[in-house]
């Protein structure tokens, strides 16, 4: 198996262990950095396939990533300001936002 | 503004057009003037409403201007002599297909009869509603719908086509229905005037059908185009001239409150007596009369059409008598008197005495036309008396009047004559007419019909003295305080009380008949309408028909004509004298009728008949429709798509938890399933 298959191997294991921290945990913080865990699963997928398919790839992971930042800006703010009224970020416990 | 423009230039497109016809002058004038008044009248309902003076010139100036063109026309035509009809075209109305109708006036000796009899009956009651109408709010809009009225009728009489005629028709209608109503505060004038609407829409629907039939058979709807080839298009006595006529006989039942359709006009008094006068007595109801006269070819051709109008007429004469013997409100009377003379003009028309239909159909209106206004002036003194000394019975009710006479010199004279003329004494013009009628039922073969018509005209004399004498004769009812206030009514309303009681004498002489011919002009309205009925009298002549000389009973026609006078006079004077000693109590004191008079004065039942078969079953389906169809099945099934549409909505709420961890997992799941699905 050369680079790649390598590659492609671990993005799927980082992903799982995302996914898996998003289902199963409780902790804000923590899915949240599951879920940065799967974008760069993803970003690792790209560079990856971008040795064969062309430098699309790397040119679209600084797209996830430029995402990715601002997207770690809004939900570490939105973390703060539950916290800050809950005094905790147990994701369990904020069910208001339905019907 | 063309059309208006060629409507009064006098432009004349004659059909065909030869020398030596007659050519009418300012025909477009005779309709415009009455619809101007009606449009200035109206715009005055609006801004001059306070006004007086405008509608009281507007209103009558303009009719009397509409009836000196019908005059100038008049003896123009005389002067010409029997013609092929004048057409007078102005503009394509409809053309579709085969189909092109025109707006065209015809100008024949019938047509120019008719306009006559209602511009100069209109004339004399526009100036008398002057009077009677003054002190009411809606002045200016009641001489604009009379002016509209005049406008219709004259469409209705002087169309060449029938959808022209169905035009000024319902045009009728609708004025009839706005003038029942004309105080519509009152919740009872009002639905009067929607009954006169709605059954006279029922007879509306058999002159349509019959319209369309006509078309279907002749590819056109003018007089002309109809009238002339329909014995060679038409076999006679087949099933499709039979249906024709049966239809628009229909129409004329409704029109013309000819039994079963009869049960609008008694109500129709509801509105102004004038109105009465005009339009259900003299005008309007006489439009039937006029479309089986009009038709007449239709009817030769279809001889049971004939029996069943014939029939239909004198069965509704005699009918419509018995009830007026046994009525208190003194309208009501007239209005039953009027639905019996128009049975006698459909009886003439029927029979297909046409000239004698439409003879009588003038003298009635001279003398009918009389009689109600003569009616309105006892009502209108009897208001103010009532109305001076706070007191609210009924005017209207002939056991409140009594002795009037010795009130009222001028209408109780002029009533007389009315009474004497539509008694059938002789020589006043009720006697020529009534007797032509009579006189040709009995020598046409239909000897029924001719004894029920002779009952009928007795009765007639029975109950027209019965309401002289309640009204007039006897002692006064009306209580002390209340008789110094009673008045003769201003000259502005007994005017034309004489001018019609003038007319109601001398109208009859016209047309004489040849039996008596001492007089100088003997028959001179048959000769003047030969031309128009000459191919209708050709059809029944063909087919067999021939006068008798001699009444079923035997004997001439002038001891018939004496007989009937002077059994008229007979029964007038035991009615008069056997009233007289019969003391009348006040309306609030009366007990109710009872047994056959019951039977009478609730005019045989009719109206709960018709509340019990129609009205009834038809608010139980509707009824039927709201409850089962509209509420159960419409109702029924937008709700049960509305109640489905919210479980399913309420379904995927469960879904929405407000937990992160539960999106997720359904987020995830999802995504599995849709890769699954790609993958597999």
């Amino acid at each position: 198996m050369d680079i790649e298959g390598y590659s492609l191997v671990l993005s799927a294991l980082l992903f799982g262990i995302g996914v898996a921290g998003v289902l199963l945990r409780r902790n804000a913080i923590i899915i949240f950095m599951c879920v940065e865990l799967m974008l760069n699963a993803v970003n690792l997928t790209l560079v990856a396939f971008s040795r064969t398919l062309g430098i699309e790839g790397q040119v679209f992971v600084f797209f996830v990533m430029a995402v990715a930042a601002a997207e770690a800006a809004v939900g570490l703010a939105i973390i703060i300001a539950i916290f800050r009224h809950y005094e905790l970020v147990d994701v369990d416990r904020f069910n208001l936002l339905k019907w | 503004m063309v059309n208006l423009l060629e409507a009064v230039l006098p432009v004349v497109q004659q059909a065909e057009h030869a020398a030596g016809d007659f050519v009418p002058l300012l025909p477009g004038l005779i309709l415009l003037l009455p619809l101007a008044g009606a449009a200035i009248n109206g715009l005055g309902a609006f801004l001059w409403r306070e006004n007086r003076t405008i509608p009281s010139v507007v209103g009558p100036m303009a009719i009397i201007g509409a009836f000196l063109v019908v005059l100038v026309n008049f003896f123009a035509m005389r002067a010409v002599g029997p013609h092929d009809p004048a057409i007078v075209s102005y503009w394509t109305w409809m053309a579709a297909g085969d189909l092109s109708i025109g707006v065209d006036l015809q100008f024949d000796q019938l047509s120019v009869l008719m306009m006559l009899i209602v511009t100069g009956v209109s004339s004399v009651i526009h100036v008398y509603s002057v009077g009677y109408m003054g002190e009411d709010p809606g002045y200016s809009r009641y001489f604009s719908y009379l002016n509209l009225f005049v406008f219709f009728m004259l469409v209705l009489v002087m169309a060449a086509n029938f959808p022209v005629m169905f035009v000024g028709w319902e045009g009728v209608g609708l004025c009839s229905y706005l003038l029942i109503g004309f105080w519509y505060e009152n919740m009872d004038f009002a639905s009067a005037g929607k009954k006169a609407f709605i059954v006279n829409r029922i007879g509306d629907f058999g002159f349509l059908v019959a319209m369309f039939l006509i078309f279907t058979h002749f590819g056109t709807l003018s007089f002309t185009g109809v009238f002339g080839p329909a014995p060679e298009t038409l076999v006679y006595g087949g099933a499709v001239v039979t249906l024709i006529t049966l239809l628009l006989f229909l129409g004329c039942t409704g029109k013309s409150a000819q039994i079963p359709l009869h049960v609008w006009l008694p109500d129709a008094m509801a509105g102004p007596t004038p109105v009465s006068a005009l339009i259900h007595a003299a005008t309007m109801v006489t439009a039937g009369v006029y479309l089986v006269a009009r038709a007449g070819v239709l009817f030769a051709l279809a001889p049971v059409s004939q029996a069943v109008v014939a029939a239909v007429g004198a069965g509704t004469a005699l009918f419509a008598a018995t009830i007026a013997t046994q009525q208190y409100d003194i309208k009501k009377v007239l209005a039953y008197s009027t639905v019996s003379q128009l049975g006698y003009m459909f009886l003439g028309v029927g029979i297909g005495a046409f000239t004698a239909g439409i003879f009588h159909l003038m003298t009635h209106a001279f003398f009918k036309a009389l009689l109600f206004l003569g009616s309105g002036a006892v009502i209108h003194a009897m208001h103010h008396a009532f109305h001076s000394t706070d007191r609210h019975e009924d005017p209207n009710d002939m056991r409140n009047h009594g002795g009037l006479k010795a009130f009222m010199p001028i209408t109780a004279a002029t009533m007389w004559i009315a009474t004497l003329a539509i008694s059938g004494i002789f020589p006043l013009s009720g006697f020529f007419s009534k007797d032509e009628i009579i006189w040709s039922s009995g020598t046409y073969g239909y000897t029924l019909l001719w004894v029920v018509s002779v009952v009928a005209a007795l009765l007639t004399a029975g109950y027209m003295t019965r309401l002289m004498v309640m009204t007039f004769h006897g002692d006064n009812r009306m209580g002390d305080d209340v008789r110094p206030h009673l008045r003769e009514v201003p000259a502005v309303m007994w005017v034309p009380l004489a001018i019609l009681a003038v007319l109601s004498v001398v109208g009859g002489w016209v047309n004489i008949p040849e039996a008596l011919p001492a007089i100088p002009a003997v028959g001179a309205l048959h000769h003047w309408l030969e031309p128009v009925f000459e191919p209708a009298r050709h059809v029944m002549a063909e087919h067999g028909f021939q006068q008798a000389h001699s009444a079923p009973l035997g004997g001439g026609e002038a001891l018939w004509a004496v007989a009937a006078t002077g059994a008229a006079a007979l029964v007038i004077i035991l009615t008069f004298r056997a009233l007289m000693r019969r003391k009348y109590v006040p309306a609030e004191e009366a007990a109710e009728p009872a047994g056959v008079a019951a039977v009478l004065y609730n005019k045989w039942y009719i109206d709960e008949l018709y509340d019990r078969v129609v009205v009834r079953p038809l608010l139980a389906l509707w009824r039927a429709c709201w409850r089962i169809v509209d509420e159960g099945l419409i109702d029924g099934t937008l709700d049960a798509l509305a109640s489905g549409t919210r479980m399913v909505g309420w379904v995927g709420s469960l879904f929405q938890t407000g937990r992160v961890a539960g999106y997720m997992f359904w987020f995830v799941t999802g995504v599995i399933v849709i890769l699954a699905a790609f993958l597999l």
